[in-house]
C-alpha cells in the first residue's frame, strides 16, 4: 500500500516538475508547481513527518504560490512564443541529457550501495512536538541565526520598497 | 479491520448527506434572516415558509443551460469551481461533533478521522482553497473577474496571519494539535474554555480569528472579491449553472469551517457550559419544549388560515424532539451534538446577522485595517499568552 502511493505521488510529482518546464504560460507552470508541492507533501507524510507535510503544503503550496500567482496575475504575463531551436540544440540535447542521468544514477549508486535507506513507517521522529523539541534544543543555534536571516530579507524588502516610493 | 471500513463509510455517507443538506438549508436561513432584519417575509411560496425552497434552487442550479466563454482558459476554468469545494469539503474530514460513542457493540469516534495535526490539516486545506478563487478569476479572462481574483488571493494572505496567530494562543493553552484533545482538554464547565480559561482567557484570539475568518470566507463586510457594485460579480461572473453553485457550496462549507474551528478553538466543542449535575442536560428539552408550545399557541391563533396547519405540525415535531432528548439512552451522543451544534449555529448566525447590519469595507481600509491592526494586535496577544503560560501555566 506505501509503495503503491509512493508510485502514485512520485510520479505525480515528476510529471508535473517537467510540466512546469515545458508549459507555456506562467500560469500553467505554476499551478504545475503547486502540483509538485503538494505530492511531495504526501511524500513526506508517508515516510512519518506529518508536520513537515502540514507545513509544506500551508508554507509552500499555500502562501508561497499564492504570491506567486499573484504576482503573475497581477503583471498579466502572457503565455511565451516558442522560438526555433538552433541546432546544436537539437542534436545533442537529449543525449546530454542521457548522459547526466547516467552520470547522475552512476555517483548515487557508487556513495550509497546497496543500503535500505528508506523503509515506509520506520521514523517516529515527524510529530510536532518532536520537530519543536529539536529545534529548541539541537538545532537551537542554527534556528535563531536562520530566524535572524529572515528578519534581515524583511528589513531589505522594506528599505528596498522605500527607495521606490520616496 | 472490515468492521472498521464499513463503519467509516457509513459515517462518511451520513456526514456527507448531513452537510449537503445543511449547507442547501443554510442558505434558506440566511434569507429568512436577512428577510426578517430587513421587515419582510423572504422565501414563502414554495412549500409551508418557504421550507422546500432550496430543493427547487437546486433543481434549478442543475437544469440551467451551463454555458462556457469561448475566451476562457478551459482547463484552469474546469478545474477551479472542483478545487474550491473539494477542499471545502476536505477540511470537514478532520472535525470531531461528539465523543467516542457505542454502536452495536463498535466503539467509534463522532468524526471522520482523528489526526494528531487536525489543526494544521484546517490551515492547510483552507490556505490550497484560495486557488480555486483565484485561478477562477485569472481563467475566466474577465477583467472583473480578474480583479475579482486577484482581490481574494491579496485578501486571504492578508487575514491568513491574523488567523494563523489566533489559532496559535489557544493552542498554547491546550498544549495539542488534535482537535479531539483540544475539546477534551475544555470539558468541566464554561470556566474550562478557552475563550476564559485561565491563565490567559483568549477572548481576543476568538474575536481575531472570527473577524479573520469573516475574511476568509468572503463575507460581509469582507466581500470585496464579489462586490456587486463594483465588479458585476467578482470572480465567478463568467460562470453558470452547477459550477456557479460550486462556489457557493465552497462559500457555505467554508462558513460551516470556520465556525466548527471557532467552538473547538475557544468555546468548548460539544462540552455543555455547566455540568450535567446542575442540570445542563435538560437544557435541550426546556428549549425545544418551549419552541413546541409557541408554534402550539400560534396554531391555535393562526395569522393565516394555513397556518393553524403548518405551526400544528411544527409543534408536534419540536415535542417529539424535545421528548427524545429526555430518552436516557440517546443521551449520550445526542447531547453533545446539540451543544456542539448549538455552537456552531449560533456562529454561523452571527455570520448572518452580520450581513445583514454592516456595510462593505473600501479596499485599502481592508488591506489597512488587517495590517495595521489586527496583526499587531494578534502578535501582542500571542506574546502575552506564551508568557503567561511560561509563568502561571
Amino acid at each position: 500500500m506505501d509503495v503503491i502511493l509512493f508510485l502514485i505521488f512520485a510520479i505525480i510529482a515528476v510529471v508535473a516538475a517537467i510540466n512546469v518546464v515545458v508549459q507555456t504560460h506562467p500560469i500553467s507552470s505554476a499551478v504545475s508547481l503547486i502540483g509538485v508541492m503538494g505530492s511531495l507533501a504526501i511524500l513526506y507524510l508517508l515516510l512519518g513527518a506529518e508536520f513537515i507535510a502540514a507545513a509544506q503544503v500551508i508554507v509552500y503550496a499555500g502562501a508561497v504560490m499564492v504570491l506567486f500567482i499573484f504576482v503573475i496575475m497581477l503583471l498579466n504575463a502572457g503565455a511565451e512564443s516558442k522560438r526555433g531551436r538552433s541546432y546544436m540544440v537539437q542534436v545533442l540535447g537529449v543525449p546530454l541529457l542521457i548522459a547526466l542521468l547516467g552520470l547522475l544514477a552512476f555517483f548515487v549508486e557508487r556513495l550509497f550501495p546497496r543500503t535500505v535507506s528508506v523503509h515506509f513507517g520506520g521514523f517516529q521522529g515527524g510529530t510536532a512536538r518532536a520537530i519543536g523539541q529539536a529545534l529548541f534544543t539541537t538545532y537551537l543555534l542554527p534556528f535563531e541565526v536562520t530566524s535572524l536571516l529572515i528578519l534581515i530579507a524583511i528589513l531589505g524588502a522594506i528599505v528596498l520598497a522605500r527607495k521606490e516610493m520616496d | 479491520m472490515d468492521a472498521f471500513i464499513v463503519i467509516t463509510l457509513i459515517k462518511l455517507a451520513v456526514i456527507a448527506f448531513v452537510l449537503l443538506t445543511a449547507v442547501a438549508y443554510l442558505q434558506w436561513v440566511e434569507r429568512k434572516v436577512i428577510a426578517h432584519i430587513q421587515v419582510r417575509p423572504g422565501p414563502y411560496r414554495v412549500g409551508p415558509h418557504g421550507l422546500l425552497q432550496p430543493l427547487a434552487d437546486v433543481i434549478k442550479l442543475i437544469t440551467k443551460e451551463d454555458m462556457m466563454p469561448p475566451y476562457v482558459n478551459k482547463p484552469l476554468y474546469l478545474f477551479a469551481p472542483f478545487l474550491a469545494v473539494a477542499m471545502a469539503l476536505l477540511s470537514i474530514a478532520v472535525i470531531p461533533f461528539g465523543p467516542q460513542i457505542e454502536v452495536a457493540g463498535y466503539h467509534t469516534l463522532m468524526q471522520l478521522t482523528d489526526l494528531n495535526i487536525g489543526v494544521l490539516f484546517i490551515l492547510a486545506a483552507s490556505s490550497m482553497g484560495v486557488y480555486g478563487v483565484a485561478l477562477a478569476g485569472w481563467s475566466s479572462n474577465n477583467k472583473y473577474a480578474l480583479l475579482g481574483g486577484l482581490r481574494s488571493s491579496a485578501q486571504m494572505i492578508s487575514y491568513e496571519l491574523p488567523m494563523a496567530l489566533a489559532i496559535a494562543s489557544p493552542l498554547l493553552l491546550s498544549n495539542t494539535l488534535s482537535l479531539r484533545e483540544l475539546v477534551v482538554g475544555q470539558a468541566g464547565s464554561i470556566l474550562h474554555w478557552n475563550i476564559l480559561r485561565m491563565p490567559f482567557p483568549q477572548i481576543f484570539s476568538f474575536i481575531i480569528f472570527v473577524i479573520a475568518a469573516f475574511a476568509e470566507t468572503n463575507r460581509i463586510p469582507f466581500d470585496l472579491p464579489e462586490a456587486e457594485n463594483e465588479l458585476v460579480a467578482g470572480f465567478h461572473t463568467e460562470y453558470s449553472s452547477m459550477k456557479f453553485a460550486s462556489f457557493f457550496m465552497a462559500e457555505y462549507l467554508n462558513m460551516v469551517t470556520v465556525s466548527c474551528m471557532a467552538t473547538l478553538l475557544f468555546l468548548g466543542g460539544w462540552e455543555a457550559p455547566w455540568p450535567a449535575a446542575y442540570g445542563s442536560s435538560l437544557v435541550p428539552s426546556l428549549i425545544f419544549l418551549i419552541a413546541g408550545l409557541t408554534a402550539l399557541y400560534h396554531s391555535a391563533n393562526p395569522p393565516r388560515r394555513k397556518d393553524r396547519y403548518t405551526f400544528g405540525g411544527f409543534a408536534v415535531i419540536f415535542l417529539v424532539i424535545a421528548a427524545v432528548f429526555v430518552a436516557p439512552m440517546v443521551q449520550s451522543w445526542l447531547l453533545p451534538l446539540f451543544w456542539f451544534l448549538a455552537k456552531v449555529g449560533f456562529i454561523l448566525f452571527a455570520f448572518m446577522w452580520i450581513r445583514g447590519t454592516l456595510p462593505r469595507f473600501r479596499y485599502d481600509q481592508l488591506m489597512g485595517f488587517t495590517w495595521k491592526f489586527l496583526f499587531p494586535i494578534a502578535m501582542l496577544n500571542l506574546l502575552v499568552t506564551s508568557l503567561m503560560v511560561a509563568w502561571l501555566g
